[in-house]
């Protein structure tokens, strides 16, 4: 398979996505500046985290008028798998990918520690090698966090099991006393209606190798490569 | 003509900032002081005359890029 990182003016998780895809699971990455107009090729497309345009405006904002967002917008369309992480999902709701916004950590603070989160969809795309409800141990690194939309779409969202990680206690209960920055229902991240489009706070970049500590993100990379490549066996039959 | 831009977030929204000012607000002693809301102010130089046009083009900047509507209300005066 062929990946593509996207890399923004001020991505600093692009390399760490790429590491996961080429040197840990042995697949093929493509770093894609923010000015390509195409995603020819490749198979799908990560949009990684940092501090893209030095999250002027608002995290996101001008990001998603970069030329690669309409390409990535056409990929989605098409029912390409595209994974926003951090501010990645910031830039897929700024762009309208998902829906929703992002405000301000409740505590003003900038939060970087380890969280528990809930696998609370396990058939999506990106899920698949996780088993429902299975607590993962992942870090989070943001200062905008805190997922808001109106309650007609939560209750969508919900309805849909659309809410695919929530933050939860290490022996999974979803409380408010663990959330780290106060996003309705304590949602970690959410798909879109077709499954195809992922965008998560947590990193789980940073944990798929033990020997750095953990890797409970990796089973998110494998379910995704797997996936892509279930898809294309099924085209090849 | 000169546009000048207020975003802020909307009612009902929590907004922490306002929340810790008024908390410090409170604490030097300004006790009558309530419901702080932190926005963003901005300014900018249309090269419009006719000032129709020049309020559609600030709105369809706010809706398009200054605010996030789903978060966030926006004002603007002319002149």
């Amino acid at each position: 398979m062929n990946i593509g990182v996207v890399v923004f003016p001020g991505s600093n998780c692009d390399h760490d996505c790429a590491h996961v895809v080429k040197d840990v699971l042995g697949h093929d990455v493509t770093m894609v500046w923010h000015k390509e107009a195409s995603l020819a090729g490749l198979d799908a497309v990560i949009l990684p985290g940092g501090f893209s345009y030095g999250d002027y405006l608002r995290t996101g904002a001008i990001a998603r008028f970069s030329p690669v967002m309409q390409a990535v917008k056409q990929f989605a369309g098409d029912g390409g798998l595209v994974l926003g992480i951090c501010n990645g999902f910031q830039i897929l709701l700024e762009a309208g990918l998902l829906p929703g916004a992002m405000l301000r950590n409740r505590s003003l603070h900038f939060v970087c520690k380890d969280v528990y989160v809930r696998v609370e969809n396990a058939a999506t795309p990106f899920t698949s090698f996780y088993k429902p409800g299975q607590i993962l141990r992942i870090p989070v690194a943001h200062a905008d966090g805190n997922y808001y939309t109106d309650p007609v779409t939560l209750a969508g969202l919900q309805a849909n099991a659309q809410v695919t990680f929530r933050y939860c206690t290490a022996d999974g209960k979803v409380v408010p006393e663990v959330n780290p920055n106060g996003s309705l229902d304590n949602i970690a991240g959410i798909c879109n209606a077709g499954g195809n489009v992922l965008g998560m706070m947590p990193h789980p970049e940073r944990c798929v190798e033990a020997v750095l500590g953990h890797d409970d993100g990796r089973a998110l990379f494998q379910s995704m490569l797997t996936s892509l490549e279930q898809k294309k066996l099924a085209v090849v039959r | 003509m000169k546009a000048k831009i207020h975003v802020t977030l909307k009612q009902g929204i929590l907004d922490p900032q306002g929340k810790a000012i008024e908390h410090a607000l409170d604490s030097l002693g300004f006790k009558k002081a309530a419901n702080v809301r932190v926005g963003k102010y901005m300014e900018l130089d249309i090269d419009q005359t006719d000032k129709a046009k020049a309020e559609a083009e600030v709105k369809a900047m706010c809706e398009k890029l200054l605010a996030n509507t789903i978060i966030e209300e926006y004002r603007y005066e002319l002149g």
